[in-house]
């Protein structure tokens, strides 16, 4: 299973999705966002968390114009697998492969704590690793997380079970308390909690380790 | 020619730093501040004749993100 991690300038969780796919078996190639195309017979496209372009703007929204997404949406749009995590999943909210948009957290602050998240769906390749209902913790680390989206479409996610994830305890103003949420065709995930900082006993826990175990197991059947 | 576009919260989006910056005012002293809203002004500098078609394309592939954000387009 090949994976591939979009490197932005300003990207600080890259190093540590690549150690979190590697562990699970994936062989990781790293992609600066300046390139137009993907590797050769990429299965999944990481988009990983930080301050990509200084949040100038909007969280994402120059992230999103770079060449390197214009070939993570062809990606997408081929049925290829997209994981964007914290600063990742506010670029696919603005490239528009998943719905809503990520605002300023309710309480204004940057939150940088564990926080307990419950598996809504085992329906996919992200989470079939977990069974619906299982609580993880994983580490959270944003100042805008505060996922919004309009009442049509949060009733099309409720009904399609494309909630992935949601807080234990709202930390940030999400609507519905969403954490993660799937496109349509499941295999895009975003979701502002970090998973790739839950792989390893000495950071504190390995909740994390099924997401990236059950996804590469996934794939390389695929 | 210069543009001027204003980027808004689109009403109903609830406004967390307008928000505090309404509290802030009361605190100053300032009463009857019932609602703060904040957004954000972005001024361009065009090739003279460029389209307000152009201007609009601009605002909806990046100047605004029209999930949440409204805009107006001023051309000076």
């Amino acid at each position: 299973m090949r994976a591939a991690v979009i490197v932005f300038p300003g990207s600080n969780c890259d190093r540590d999705m690549a150690v979190a796919l590697k562990a699970a078996g994936a062989d990781v190639d790293m992609v600066w966002h300046k390139d137009a195309s993907l590797p050769d017979r990429i299965d999944l496209v990481a988009i990983p968390g930080g301050f990509s372009f200084g949040d100038y703007l909007r969280c994402g929204a120059i992230a999103a114009q770079s060449p390197i997404c214009r070939a993570v949406v062809a990606h997408a749009d081929r049925g290829g697998y997209v994981l964007g995590v914290c600063n990742g999943f506010q670029v696919l909210t603005e490239t528009g492969l998943l719905p809503g948009a990520l605002m300023r957290n309710a309480n204004l602050k940057f939150i940088c704590k564990n926080v307990d998240l419950k598996v809504e769906t085992s329906e996919s390749a992200f989470t079939e690793g977990y069974n619906a209902g299982d609580l993880v913790g994983y580490p959270i680390a944003h100042h805008d997380g505060n996922y919004t989206v309009d009442d049509a479409t949060l009733s099309a996610l409720q009904s399609e079970d494309r909630i992935a994830f949601t807080y234990g305890d709202n930390p940030n103003g999400s609507v519905a308390d969403i954490a993660g949420v799937l496109s349509e065709n499941r295999r895009v995930l975003g979701m502002m909690p970090h998973p790739e900082r839950a792989v390893d006993a000495g950071h504190g826990g390995t909740d994390g380790q099924a997401l990236f175990r059950g996804l590469v197991g996934q794939l390389a059947q695929a | 020619m210069k543009a001027r576009v204003y980027v808004m919260l689109k009403n109903g989006v609830l406004d967390p730093q307008g928000e505090a910056v309404r509290h802030a005012l009361g605190s100053l002293g300032f009463e009857g501040v019932n609602g703060v809203r904040q957004g954000k002004v972005i001024e361009l500098d065009l090739a003279d004749g460029t389209p307000e078609a152009t201007i609009n394309a601009m605002c909806e592939k990046l100047l605004a993100n029209t999930v949440i954000e409204s805009y107006r387009v001023e051309v000076l």
